[in-house]
């Protein structure tokens, strides 16, 4: 198996890195480019960029964030955040993005999915999934997308999704640790890597999470300072975790 | 200053390998037959890359036939192989005898950075189809990771989005160009 990642996730509204409670009262935290480049400098495995705002006008921000991120930072990084078809998704691979993910839209059209895996190829989608409950979540958690979490991901895996992002809703900003329960039915489930999302608090969860998925989504632990990632990671090479040498 | 060429052919991830050939000072042009390095990129699927080729597929098999520095990154690697076993069997440019497999992993696709020796150093890794060719000169947890041929070098992992492994890794691959 290649590596345990570690991932970094910014949220991004209007081509700016934003931090807001539920995606409410967004605070500017700052650029991007630079905060990326940060995280790839302090040995991040991979960068994820949601662009939480998803409006029209952020679609062509987010292309020219992504074309941005792609001239200074040379690890992959995945794009989240209304995609809606093959030309969405194809706009920021051709800017330098690595992957792509989708969530509610491929729940409200699930062929999407085939499309995005025939068009791309599956290694570049990812689909995330926001479960509560063993129940999957849409429209950013806030509507019962009427799914059970374990069987939407195999279907996933059917179509041709080439990883799942699993952000579990009942972690999510606790800080007691991730859904080890949820994240190893999935990895049971299905054969794709999966990435372990919500509930991180301290190393000890982090290195819980990649016992049983291939990557840990890193949100609200870093509060956005790259300082953190770089202790991070000596306290889970600590820990025992087989981390990269990124030097 | 060395020139590079990368064939376009509708791959996803032209614009990163042209960023990473310009940060090492290459410069980047559109002449796949006189360029010191031409560069076989590849994200997607063997069927529509072979499609997508078209013309270039005949000037790569000349530059290869006349020992001109080719590298192939990924699906690139893959197309240059004999055939690929994706898409229900697709032929690919035969510069290199061998044919690509569909992955036996523990997880597929398999993304993600892993070791490749010789060498130790780890590289950024997105497939779900594999090089099997007895050209083979390196490999990562027993999969094909570096393969040569003649003045084919093909590569399964990505060296343009492999951080500082990978930019020494170009590096490499131009300065021999």
């Amino acid at each position: 198996m290649p590596l345990p990642r570690l991932i970094p996730c910014l949220d991004v509204a209007a081509g700016r890195v934003v931090k807001g409670v539920r995606f409410q009262h967004l605070r500017d935290v700052g650029d991007p480019v630079e905060l990326g480049a940060a995280y790839s400098d302090g040995g991040a495995d991979e960068l994820v960029f949601l662009d939480i705002s998803a409006t029209v006008a952020s679609k062509a921000a987010a292309a020219d964030v992504a074309a941005r991120v792609a001239e200074r930072v040379t690890i992959p990084f995945t794009f989240g955040g209304g995609i809606r078809s093959v030309a969405d998704a194809t706009a920021l691979l051709e800017a330098g993005a690595d992957k792509i993910s989708v969530n509610s839209a491929a729940l409200a059209r699930p062929e999407l999915i085939e499309e995005l895996a025939r068009s791309l190829g599956s290694q570049a989608v990812v689909v995330a999934i926001d479960t509560e409950g063993g129940r999957v979540r849409s429209h950013a958690a806030t509507r019962d997308a009427a799914r059970n979490t374990v069987e939407w991901a195999k279907e996933c895996e059917q179509r041709g999704a080439g990883e799942l992002l699993v952000t579990s809703i009942d972690r999510d900003g606790t800080r007691d640790g991730y859904d080890l329960e949820q994240l190893a039915a999935l990895r049971d489930a299905v054969s794709l890597p999966v990435i372990a999302s919500g509930g991180a608090g301290n190393a000890q969860h982090v290195a819980d999470a990649l016992e049983v998925s291939q990557a840990a989504l890193l949100a609200s632990i870093l509060h956005e300072d790259p300082a953190r990632l770089v202790a991070l990671r000596d306290e889970l090479r600590g820990l025992g975790v087989p981390l990269r040498d990124a030097a | 200053m060395k020139t590079v060429a990368i064939a376009r052919y509708g791959a996803g991830n032209v614009r990163s390998v042209e960023l990473a050939m310009r940060r090492l000072g290459a410069e980047v042009t559109d002449d796949l037959e006189r360029a010191d390095l031409a560069v076989l990129p590849g994200v997607g699927s063997a069927r529509s890359a072979m499609d997508g080729l078209g013309p270039a597929a005949d000037v790569l098999r000349a530059r290869h036939e006349a020992g001109r520095p080719i590298l192939g990154i990924c699906l690139g690697l893959q197309l240059a192989l004999e055939e690929s076993e994706e898409d229900g069997g697709v032929a690919g440019l035969g510069i290199v005898p061998g044919r690509a497999v569909r992955l036996e992993s523990e997880r597929v696709p398999r993304i993600g950075w892993a070791t490749v020796d010789p060498g130790g150093e780890a590289y950024w890794f997105a497939h779900s189809y594999e090089a099997v060719t007895d050209s083979t000169v390196a490999t990562s947890e027993g999969h094909a990771a570096v393969v040569e041929h003649g003045s084919f070098v093909g590569v399964q992992f990505h060296p343009e989005k492999s951080g500082a492994a990978g930019a020494r890794f170009l590096e490499q691959c131009l300065s021999r160009a």
